[in-house]
């Protein structure tokens, strides 16, 4: 029952990008009756066509379009063209993600004024407060059904959790259980999980929320959304009254069409959204769409990051089951006095061998490096994800001679921590040991960060317009039907995994722009 | 708990014979190792150059628990590449060779493979591991060993579950001593 609509037809909402931001605004406008079309870069994989194995499912989902990445990050030096680890297909990332769905601390929608200001950190309140969100964050969790929210119960937890329980419990950790997850804990239209232990590489039996078996089929029914894949956005077009009036794509052939546009919605993830706009130059705004503040592409946030993998004496088998539902909250409130601002959380985390050869120590050889492996099915793991700090240099830039295959300047990603990532880090590695060493670990290691899985912050929400590049509905200072609808929206990164976030603002989008429309402002 | 059985389940011949796993080099340019049973034809490369990589390979990530077969077939995609890519087989040359003769005048040894002791072999490989040359060799290496299926038993990894209904009957929770 999609709807196919007319290229020329200005009458409908372009949405680009069928993630968490794009899948669900897609489908949340489509349930109002407003006519959307969803472009998105990637193919269609039903979960059905998921592959049980990393580097094939990498193969598959990944966004492997060259980028190039500078600043003094270690991933630039061991995975100089992969920044970010997300996903280019129907359903983006939340195909590859875990499901941890986590709200923000109500502190953390106001970081500039609780932390005061952080040299060297274009630190900002949100203009929104945790009371503005909290009816959408219910809506997310039930649309989601994120256990241990709205009277579902918890996963089980499996041995990788049991290692991480026992030693939390050791050392007086009292927020301790298997997460609040958007995996079904109990059947219902779709099964609950089964325990495959391939959360990253897509689900195959759907237990997993991803807007591909969800939200798109959803909206799709309604017959008011079709989703276009193949699609993939080059430049957002303008009229002479610097309105938005359509979308410029490339389908899988590299044969570019037009679609006209009521409104568009970008949603291609931190990276691409702001390349996007910054793709989009035009005599009348040189400088990219939206970007009168300067700060589009700027304030590129990646969580504060690092995982800790421990040895033991004895079998864990850590690979098997859910591989993010254990949690460790404790760490996650602010609390100053351990040397820097913002928290962290701790969540149970299993690679197979090919990523774990590849991620434990990237460039490490040698015995000590193989020793390690040799001791796969010893080990319990867990990753670190807390809030880093937004800083101005650090930011998506179009690249100044590579192009991709469509004539495009690709991205270049620049980061580098500041010291408050470093020293939360290095606080982290210290505590993840502790609890394992607390049952018995042999040996520990503190993983570096991953590619970022959460990419955040560079067009970002601000109350004023010299801020940041969207107001508190995600809709653009400068271009009343230009909206930003991922995550490229957040002002800061608070120490949750972003997605539900991103759902929930998603929603809250959806209204607004109904409205809009309604009164006819855009 | 349910643990895997990590023994490579072939035929027990070659462990019978004892010898250990020393590559071989036939006049018709394979290298083979009749003790473990496997040989690899060398298309473009020195055979040589072949039994050199093979070594080097185990030298980068020792495991040992695995038989040599596995390392020839990680590198053995070095011969392919070389065989359409020149620059790419004078890459691999010229870095044996290089090796070789800095092995030869340190030690005072034929070459790298002739060095007795891992330890001692590692260290020359650290004198490189900047070099195109052994990022090339060692960057194949992560995808093209750690992504052999069959080796994935020989570290308790199990792999695909969703064939089998995951492991919500097979484990997911076993661990019973904690
Ligand atoms: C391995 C992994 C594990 C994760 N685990 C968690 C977790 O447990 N909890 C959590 O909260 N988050 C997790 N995440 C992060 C989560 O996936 C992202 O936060 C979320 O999906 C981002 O939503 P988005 O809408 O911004 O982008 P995405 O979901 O990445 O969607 C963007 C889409 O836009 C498309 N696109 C981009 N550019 C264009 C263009 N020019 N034209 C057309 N289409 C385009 C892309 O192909 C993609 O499909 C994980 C991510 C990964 C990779």
């Amino acid at each position: 029952m999609a709807a196919p609509y007319e290229l020329s037809d200005d009458s409908v909402v372009v949405v680009i990008g069928s993630g968490a931001g794009g899948g669900t605004l897609g489908n949340e406008l489509a349930q109002k009756g407003i006519d959307t079309v969803i472009l998105e870069a990637g193919g269609r994989h039903e979960f059905t066509d998921f592959i049980n194995d990393e580097w094939g499912s990498f193969g598959q989902l990944a966004w492997l379009d060259n980028r190039t990445t500078s600043g003094d990050w270690r991933v630039s030096r061991d995975f100089p063209n992969l920044p970010a680890w997300i996903v280019k297909a129907v359903g983006g990332s939340t195909t590859h993600w875990a499901g941890a769905s986590l709200r923000f601390q109500e502190h953390e929608l106001r970081v500039l004024s609780e932390y005061g200001a952080v040299e060297g950190a274009n630190l900002l309140d949100w203009p929104i407060t945790l009371a503005d969100l909290e009816p959408y964050y219910d809506k997310a969790e039930k649309k989601m059904r994120v256990t241990r929210t709205h009277d579902l119960p918890g996963l089980p937890g499996n041995n990788n959790y049991k290692i991480m329980e026992a030693g939390a419990k050791k050392l007086g950790y009292k927020e301790v259980h298997t997460g609040r997850m958007a995996i079904n804990s109990v059947d219902d239209d779709r099964p609950m999980c089964q325990q495959s232990g391939f959360c990253f590489q897509g689900c195959k039996f759907s237990a997993k929320w991803s807007t591909l078996y969800t939200e798109i089929p959803e909206g799709e029914e309604t017959g008011k959304l079709e989703v276009r894949a193949n699609a993939h956005v080059l430049k957002i077009e303008h009229d002479d009254s610097g309105k938005v009036s359509g979308v410029v794509y490339a389908d899988k052939d590299g044969n570019q069409h037009r679609q006209a546009a009521r409104a568009v919605c970008v949603a291609g993830n931190s990276i691409e959204s702001p390349r996007m706009l910054l793709n989009s130059a035009s005599s009348q705004f040189p400088d990219g769409l939206a970007n009168s503040s300067g700060q589009v592409g700027k304030n590129y946030m990646r969580h504060m990051t690092g995982s800790v993998y421990a040895v033991f004496d004895k079998p864990v088998n850590f690979y098997r089951g859910t591989t993010m539902a254990g949690i460790i909250s404790d760490e996650a409130r602010n609390n100053p006095k351990r040397g820097f601002v913002g928290g962290y959380e701790m969540e149970t985390l299993a690679l197979g061998l090919p990523f774990m050869a590849a991620f434990l120590n990237p460039g490490a050889w040698g015995r000590e490096f193989t020793a390690a492996l040799d001791m796969y099915d010893h080990m319990a793991g867990m990753w670190i994800v807390g809030e880093d700090m937004p800083q101005e240099s650090n930011a998506i830039s179009l690249h100044d001679e590579l192009k991709d295959a469509h004539g495009m300047p690709i991205p270049n990603v620049h980061f580098t921590d500041h010291p408050n990532d470093v020293a939360m880090r290095n606080h982290a590695y210290g505590q993840g040991s502790a609890v394992y060493d607390a049952v018995g670990a042999t040996a520990t290691y503190p993983t570096p960060p991953y590619p970022s899985t959460h990419n955040l912050g560079t067009n970002r929400m601000s109350a004023k317009p010299e801020d940041g590049v969207v107001n508190k509905f995600g809709q653009t200072h400068d271009i009343a039907n230009l909206f930003i609808s991922d995550g490229s929206q957040f002002t800061t990164g608070a120490a949750e995994n972003p997605t539900l976030t991103i759902v929930t603002l998603a929603i809250r989008q959806a209204d607004y722009i109904a409205e809009q429309m309604s009164q006819g402002a855009i | 708990m349910r643990v895997l059985n990590k023994q490579e389940a072939i035929s027990r011949r070659g462990f019978l014979t004892g010898a250990g796993g020393m590559a071989l080099i036939t006049a018709s340019g394979a290298v083979l190792s009749p003790s473990q049973g496997w040989a690899v034809e060398v298309k473009a490369l020195k055979p040589e150059t072949m039994a050199t990589l093979i070594q080097m390979a185990r030298d980068i990530y020792p495991h040992d628990r695995l038989a040599d077969k596995f390392y020839a077939k990680a590198v053995k995609t070095h011969d392919e590449t070389a065989a359409k890519d020149s620059a790419h087989k004078q890459l691999i040359e010229d870095g044996v060779a290089y090796i070789d003769s800095r092995t030869e005048v340190r030690h005072k040894v034929a070459g790298y493979r002739a060095l007795g002791w891992e330890a001692d072999r590692a260290a020359m490989l650290r004198l490189i591991e900047d070099q195109a040359f052994f990022q090339a060799l060692r960057g194949g290496l992560v995808v093209g060993l750690y992504n052999q299926k069959e080796i994935w038993p020989m570290f308790g990894y199990e792999g695909a579950s969703a064939d089998q209904g995951g492991y919500i009957e097979r484990g997911f929770d076993d661990l019973d001593w904690v």
